[in-house]
């Protein structure tokens, strides 16, 4: 096996060295009823070539660009990822490398860590971020522990419109505690109805997704005074940060918690993960932030220089008393949302984040025209809701023949919402590729 | 120091991405335009965001200096203990890479799905063979996330039996992970401390349990490297008292194909596929902690869940008793695709000759080096091994010192200060991977270090000075953080 090094010859001497017989005598303080009876029963293994049939077959069974054209979103959306970003990510030094707990010889990481840090306070206009989380469904969690924590207050006000997949997260990790979630009901227009939180003086938070499921922006400056109002902090989350290229930023909106999924920055969608959970808060919450934060110093000889910080937050110095059970973060991925940020720059993300509305804006006109519309009539970002007449499952099933996926069923998520679609169209699709859907779903329809 | 890796080169400084670059440079080829633009609201509309702009060389150049300044299992020896520095296989990021993997929505539907809905459930199946266990789940997308998953599990497994204990066990030498995964399902961890052995005993753990206690977390083989030699009889005495056991499996490098967890009576037990399963760390994640059960937890794992029905894979969340969901979606699913390829390409045999050779590899040092640093418990190891800085501590030098001078002999130092049982530990964990010339090398460089340390101390206190960075003022960083500009 070419990932073991160890020749006979080697192996002998060594375990000589050890003061045993054979490899088995290693296993000495291991008792008898721990021990497996017989070996395990896996596939032979592969070669190189082997390997590559079998994944490369595997793969082949997948609907992905450019064979198809999936017009999805809904948490995962399909983005250019320049080469060069590709490329530098795949450097070994970043790649094999651990938590920098070395600083030393781990400056590149630190140092791209501390930009990361930096690129996305600016984006969502916010004072700090930290180094990521898993990904924004487990982000949002933590957020509103977060805003618990702070409060010391025991519910939470969430919008009925953020990502159902987030929701039940949420859930899952309030699950075991006394907290309480309490969810705010949607407008007609596809809006979180900013009149329905619920009467309490017990909030620790008020929540609400931007750009939401539905593919529309709120209204953040309205709940960022309702949670002022009711004490309560204000978590803004989000699916799609390429949106605060063009709108106003949620800091800028009061904003007290912003947290979300930085697929969309240069990471492959890789159904679902790795991804990266975005988080970032003002400074005077930065102790009760969980996750890795890098922060600027200097060296013994004076040089700028980066480090780990803050960590009498986190589990190996506090144990039980930790902001977080979070122990590594998501930091490749970081890097990669790091680099592409830089890729473009702030005029090229704007002009990129106006595109993607442009696009999605022209299909959205198109179905309408075809007799599809959308229901929910505030601006929507890259992705929007339409309402479908009752056959269209069955011709979405058959645009798979044709190579195309069009839209998701809203149904399973809000079961309230039969016929409705979710569509998503970024720069990735040109003008050809939206017409040629649109005169497909006319001619089925 | 001639015959060592360690050298001095021409190190390049960079400036950070906002010190570059100038207005009106871009790195990205920006898609054509071909519809017309629409109309925003000026209400909504934000401003330019603040982002350097910089032309695609500035980029390269820029990561590629930053890359140099780093050290990684590629570079070499990464004996950081506890953490598995195993080398990351070439192949399985070419397997991840694939455009039909990479390039995937996770909501296909599952007939455009297949493959890798196909992938999971085969990983699910091999990681059911390997650890013994009944059912697994690969969602948690971190080793702490699989050790929440596990409390959660076991949480739910007491409240289907109205049970609400308020207590769970924790060794002393775990991981800060434990107890404060304990605390997040509102369990009070309850510190069990180490024999003279340095394993649990079952008469300490005997009198720690009582009916108010959820279970134990055992990390085994422990984080001193030795395997918990009373497990069984711990597990047992555990369930007679109503607990559940959760098993901590980041270090199970040590023993496939070795040991059958089930057969101790282990509850659930959390892999890292970034550690055992050879995915790479990436600078700190993305990794992955898959959870194995046995057949009484499976109802209660998180959902989705992928299952096969008349010949063909789907997603199922009809499982009313789980937990939920850990996970936007079904998890780092990047991250399984390098262990299932990792796994297809070692096969049962070389999985079992890995951990021999983690074992053999560990204990080769653990000998190789007793006679000069101070070996706490001195009895066969397991995949790792503990020394501290005792007969170094008399010359005024401290395990920090000895990690630091190490990167000069071009080395990543071992796991220092932890388990935090042992004064001025170092841990190391030299993985399979390292062939017997590097570690006789590594050999030496802490001979040459521990030579140093009685020779000329002060040479150890102003380590490092090979690498880019010196000695960091951390105090300071901390004083008055600086986090973003």
């Amino acid at each position: 096996m070419r990932y073991l090094p160890h020749t006979a010859g080697e192996i002998e001497a060594m375990l000589g060295v050890a003061g045993v017989k054979s490899m088995d005598d290693l296993f000495s303080t291991v008792p008898e009823n721990c021990r497996r009876s017989g070996d395990m029963n896996l596939p032979e293994p592969l070669t190189e070539w082997e390997l590559n049939t079998l994944m490369e077959g595997l793969a082949r069974t997948m609907a992905v660009a450019p064979g198809f054209k999936v017009y999805a979103g809904a948490g995962s959306y399909e983005h250019f990822i320049p080469h060069a970003v590709s490329y530098l990510l795949s450097r070994s030094e970043f790649v094999t490398s651990y938590t920098p707990y070395q600083p030393e010889i781990s400056q590149g990481t630190l140092q791209a860590v501390y930009e990361y840090q930096t690129l996305v306070s600016r984006l969502l206009g916010m004072e700090v971020a930290n180094a990521s989380m898993y990904d924004g469904a487990s982000a949002f969690a933590e957020a509103l522990l977060m805003a618990a924590r702070i409060t010391r207050r025991r519910k939470v006000a969430v919008s009925s419109l953020i990502h159902p997949h987030y929701l039940r997260v949420l859930r899952t990790y309030f699950g075991p505690s006394d907290l309480e979630v309490v969810e705010i009901p949607r407008l007609e227009n596809g809006r979180t109805n900013s009149s329905g939180l619920p009467e309490t003086d017990d909030l620790a938070a008020v929540a609400v997704q931007s750009p939401n499921f539905f593919g529309c922006v709120e209204d953040l400056a309205l709940f960022a005074e309702k949670a002022r109002e009711k004490d309560a902090l204000f978590v803004v989350t989000f699916t799609e940060p390429l949106a605060y290229g063009l709108f106003r930023s949620p800091g800028g909106l009061g904003a007290d918690i912003v947290c979300g999924e930085g697929q969309s920055l240069g990471i492959s969608q890789s159904f679902g993960g790795p991804g990266l959970g975005m988080f970032a808060t003002r400074m005077k919450f930065v102790r009760q932030m969980p996750g890795r934060l890098v922060g600027k110093t200097v060296d013994l000889e004076g040089r700028r220089g980066f480090v780990l910080t803050l960590a009498t937050r986190e589990q190996h110095i506090r144990r039980e008393k930790a902001t977080s059970n979070i122990c590594t973060n998501n930091s490749h991925c970081a890097l990669a949302a790091a680099m592409y940020m830089a890729s473009l720059g702030g005029k090229a993300f704007r002009e990129l984040a106006r595109m993607n509305r442009d696009k999605s804006e022209y299909l959205k006109g198109a179905l309408a025209k075809a007799g599809l519309r959308a229901p929910f009539d505030s601006p929507t970002f890259n992705e929007f809701v339409i309402l479908a007449p009752s056959g269209f499952e069955r011709i979405r099933k058959m645009l798979f023949e044709s190579k195309i996926v069009a839209g998701l069923p809203v149904v399973p998520f809000f079961p309230d919402l039969p016929h409705h679609y979710l569509f998503c169209v970024t720069e990735t699709k040109t003008r050809e590729d939206i017409d040629r859907l649109v005169s497909e779903i006319e001619a089925l329809l | 120091m001639s015959d060592f890796p360690g050298r001095t080169g021409l190190i390049l400084d960079e400036p950070l991405l906002w010190e570059k670059g100038s207005s009106g440079r871009c790195g990205f080829s920006i898609p054509r335009r071909d519809v017309d633009p629409f109309p925003i609201d000026a209400s909504i509309e934000g401003e330019v965001p603040d982002l350097p702009e910089l032309s695609e060389v500035d980029l390269v150049r820029h990561y590629t200096r930053l890359s140099t300044w780093n050290f990684g299992v590629d570079t070499g020896m990464y004996p950081l203990g506890s953490c598995t520095m195993k080398y990351n296989p070439k192949t399985n990021e070419r397997q991840a890479a694939l455009q039909g993997f990479a390039a995937a929505h996770p909501l296909l539907p599952q007939e455009l799905s297949q493959g890798l809905l196909r992938v999971m459930v085969e990983l699910e199946r091999f990681l059911a063979e390997i650890t013994g266990m009944d059912a697994v789940s690969l969602q948690p997308s971190a080793g702490a996330q699989g050790e929440l998953t596990g409390m959660l599990l076991i949480h739910a497994y007491h409240r289907s039996r109205n049970r609400k204990p308020s207590k769970l066990l924790v060794p002393d030498t775990a991981h800060g992970t434990n107890p404060a995964s304990a605390a997040l399902c509102g369990y009070r961890p309850i510190p069990v401390a180490s024999n003279d052995k340095g394993i649990l005993s079952v008469e300490s753990v005997a009198e720690a349990m009582d009916d108010e206690t959820a279970g134990i977390m055992i990390t085994n083989p422990n984080t001193l490297g030795l395997f918990e030699e009373n497990l069984k009889e711990i597990v047992n005495l555990v369930h007679a008292r109503g607990g559940l056991v959760y098993g901590d499996g980041a270090n199970m490098n040590a023993v496939l194909g070795v040991m059958d967890v089930a057969c101790t009576g282990i509850d659930v037990l959390h892999l890292n596929l970034h550690k055992t399963f050879s995915t790479p760390h990436g600078g700190g994640g993305p990794g992955a902690g898959p959870v194995c059960v046995r057949k009484h937890l499976e109802p209660f794992l998180p959902v989705p869940r992928v299952v096969e029905a008349d010949g063909a894979y789907a997603l199922s969340d009809d499982f009313p008793q789980s937990i939920g969901r850990l996970h936007a979606f079904f998890g780092n699913v990047g991250v399984m695709i390098k262990a299932y390829s990792y796994i297809r390409s070692m096969g049962a045999e070389n999985l079992k000759k890995a951990s021999q050779l983690a074992v053999l590899n560990a204990n080769y040092i653990k000998e190789s080096l007793k006679q000069t640093f101070h070996l706490p418990y001195d009895r066969p190891c397991m995949h790792e091994c503990v020394f501290t800085d005792k007969h170094q501590a008399v010359h005024k030098v401290l395990t920090l010192d000895m990690a630091k001078r190490l990167m000069d002999y071009g080395f990543h130092p071992p796991t220092v200060y932890f388990p935090l049982v042992v004064n001025g530990a170092i841990m190391i964990e030299p993985t399979e991977t390292e062939s017997k010339q590097d570690l006789d090398l590594f050999i030496a460089s802490m001979k040459a270090v521990a030579r140093e340390a009685q020779e000329n101390p002060d040479l150890l206190r102003q380590a490092p000075t090979k690498p880019k960075a010196r000695r960091m003022d951390e105090a300071a960083a901390a004083r008055k953080p600086c986090l973003a500009e």
